[in-house]
């Protein structure tokens, strides 16, 4: 837990990177002592630029990109920058918004360690990543199809491989369960865990349904 | 060769080199294809996935306890360091804090682990470059610290040993006694291990001015822990950022000058002597106090203890929905990051409310260092590479994923 100093300190940094880049800073946050930024995703490579040159933010460290998926959203998918200043010791996270045909501007050019990782968005998500100098796959298998962290694929996958010892070599099949992936809807409308969280939980209103 | 003898010296010097992904220097599997020119190595393509599992994906299946043994199995050197970080996590979001005698075991076991990480690496890396006998040696003390995992987890690997809110168990007092034994004699059994490597002629040629980390290198590649502090800067999350109980413990954070091979195996060294001091520093502390709680007692998160079950219908009830609804966890996200042995081991944590887990990014310290592997590599001879990979401690559990 922060000490409320530290907070203000992250309150005052929030509002001098907003009020530096406006353009390209929707708004921002404190989040569980951390500094959340939501950002403008044509205006994502300046913004990063300005917060690792800007002496009073100075992240000079790419701490982490990644993914994530919102299916419900009308721009699906948010790339989330992690940063760290290692001389000034404080951390930001920047978020930005896109969907499956908008690119994202690379951060490459800002940090080259941004290439693997938006490899890996790319290949998990299928984010694609404007001026990538490399933009494969990486994690998943030569020849992969689909993009697997996404919500709506399957967590068995489409393929399976083995080795065929008739012809010998590795042959792909589609999947085949003797029984189906059982997830269960753990959100019940029972009274039990709700004492520990206050307000309405997901599943509460399973019980005023029927 | 007579028919290539149209070529000029120069093109015929060119040539392309697949290294992995069953090579003992790779420590695990990773594919490089390397280009080299004679024997310099002018671009390192690494391919990596060849480990991966998909533990993002699981875990998004899973209720939070459940994903809690993914990752003993991502950096598998040492496990409980990575459980730390997703317990730490999940307890930000909750809003929990472990009890004080939890909060001590966690780092014991953290720094076990720290030591068991460096031991396999020091071996390995001295063994990448010739010398057979030094991994024995630290597989000799590595394997009683294995031994003080079972004691604690009942496995010597994959211990699965944290828990948000604490640990699982109490130690006994026995197995206090014991790693406290241990760590007196650990830093002779280290003096002999430096006897061996330190000032070896052939160690020295092979790693002094190989693989040079500077301070643009740091932080244009994203580099955290031995691969920072062998380069003189004396950056670790423990003294930094600190979380559990570091603020209150007394250690010093090694740092190197050079930045190079033999810095970092000397930073390496160096740390596993503060991590013993640490551990010492523990079990007194624990010594003094005497026993606690070491798991959040009370709480929705932990499970009730076996007596109570016999008696209380409600603690039953919450046994059993706790092992298969799980917890809830509040909406929400956070970023709850460790300094292990490799470097800073990070989860980034997405909560929707629900009793799973929404999204869960893991963030090891390996992959942008492997990613570096091509800087780091340009204009050096074939035979640094191995060199350079085995002082770059990658684990391909933790890379791949």
């Amino acid at each position: 837990m922060l000490d409320q100093d530290a907070i203000d300190a992250l309150k005052d940094l929030g509002e001098h990177i907003s009020a530096s880049r406006a353009d390209a800073v929707k708004s921002f946050h404190i989040n569980m002592d951390e500094l959340v930024v939501m950002a403008e995703r044509d205006h994502i490579v300046g913004l990063l630029r300005f917060l690792r040159e800007d002496p009073q933010c100075d992240f000079e460290t790419l701490v982490d990109i990644c993914g994530v998926d919102y299916p419900e959203r009308a721009e699906r998918f948010e790339v989330v920058y992690h940063l760290l200043s290692m001389h000034l010791n404080h951390r930001v996270r920047v978020r930005v918004s896109t969907d499956e045909d908008t690119a994202v501007p690379s951060a490459c050019a800002v940090w080259p360690a941004a290439n693997w990782f938006e490899r890996e968005a790319f290949d998990m998500y299928g984010i694609q990543f404007a001026d990538h100098p490399d933009l494969r796959r990486i994690l998943t298998d030569y020849g992969f199809e689909g993009y697997p962290l996404r919500k709506d694929f399957p967590l068995t996958g489409n393929y399976e491989v083995r080795y065929d010892d008739l012809e010998k070599k590795v042959v792909y099949e589609p999947v085949q369960l003797v029984q189906e992936f059982r997830n269960f809807d753990f959100l019940s409308p029972w009274e039990g865990m709700t004492s520990q969280i206050p307000g309405q939980i997901p599943g509460d209103e399973k019980a005023t349904e029927s | 060769m007579a028919d290539t003898a149209h070529i000029s010296e120069m093109e015929d010097r060119k040539f392309t080199l697949n290294f992995g992904p069953q090579h003992p220097a790779a420590h695990g599997v990773l594919r490089m294809i390397l280009d080299l020119d004679g024997e310099i190595v002018t671009r390192v393509d690494p391919h990596i996935g060849l480990l991966h599992r998909g533990t993002e994906k699981l875990i998004e299946y899973k209720t939070y306890l459940q994903g809690m043994p993914y990752f003993d199995r991502l950096d598998y050197c040492a496990p409980m360091n990575q459980e730390h970080a997703w317990c730490l996590a999940i307890e930000k979001l909750l809003g929990i804090e472990p009890p004080r005698r939890g909060s001590l075991i966690r780092v014991l076991y953290s720094e076990l682990g720290r030591i068991m990480s460096h031991l396999l690496n020091i071996g390995s890396q001295v063994l990448d470059v010739g010398a057979l006998t030094p991994i024995t040696w630290a597989f000799e003390e590595r394997e009683k610290l294995c031994v003080f995992y079972e004691r604690a987890s009942g496995s010597r690997m994959h211990a699965a040993f944290f828990r948000p809110g604490g640990v699982h168990q109490d130690l006994p007092q026995a197995l206090l006694d014991d790693i406290s034994e241990w760590c007196e004699q650990f830093p002779g059994k280290l003096d002999q291990l430096e006897g061996l490597v330190t000032e070896n002629r052939i160690f020295k040629q092979r790693n002094v001015d190989i693989g040079i980390v500077d301070e643009k290198t740091i932080m244009d590649w994203g580099f955290s822990g031995v691969m920072v502090r062998g380069s003189g800067y004396a950056w670790d999350l423990r003294r930094a950022q600190p979380y559990e109980c570091y603020s209150e413990l007394d250690f010093k954070i090694p740092v190197g000058k050079n930045g190079d091979n033999y810095d970092r195996y000397v930073c390496r060294m160096e740390e596993m002597r503060e991590s013993t001091k640490i551990m010492q520093q523990c079990i007194d502390i624990m010594n003094r106090e005497g026993p606690g709680p070491v798991l959040l007692k009370g709480s929705k998160v932990s499970p009730p203890r076996r007596a109570e079950m016999k008696n209380s219908m409600e603690a039953l009830i919450h046994h059993f929905k706790l092992y298969t609804e799980g917890f809830h966890v509040p909406e929400g996200e956070c970023y709850a990051a460790i300094e292990a042995p490799k470097g800073e081991f990070g989860v980034y944590l997405v909560s929707d409310g629900t009793n799973r887990p929404y999204r869960a990014k893991i963030r090891a310290p390996g992959y942008p260092h492997l990613q570096a592997m091509d800087h780091l590599c340009r204009g050096y001879m074939l035979a640094d590479v191995s060199a350079i990979l085995g002082s770059l401690d990658i684990v391909f559990g933790e890379i791949d994923r």
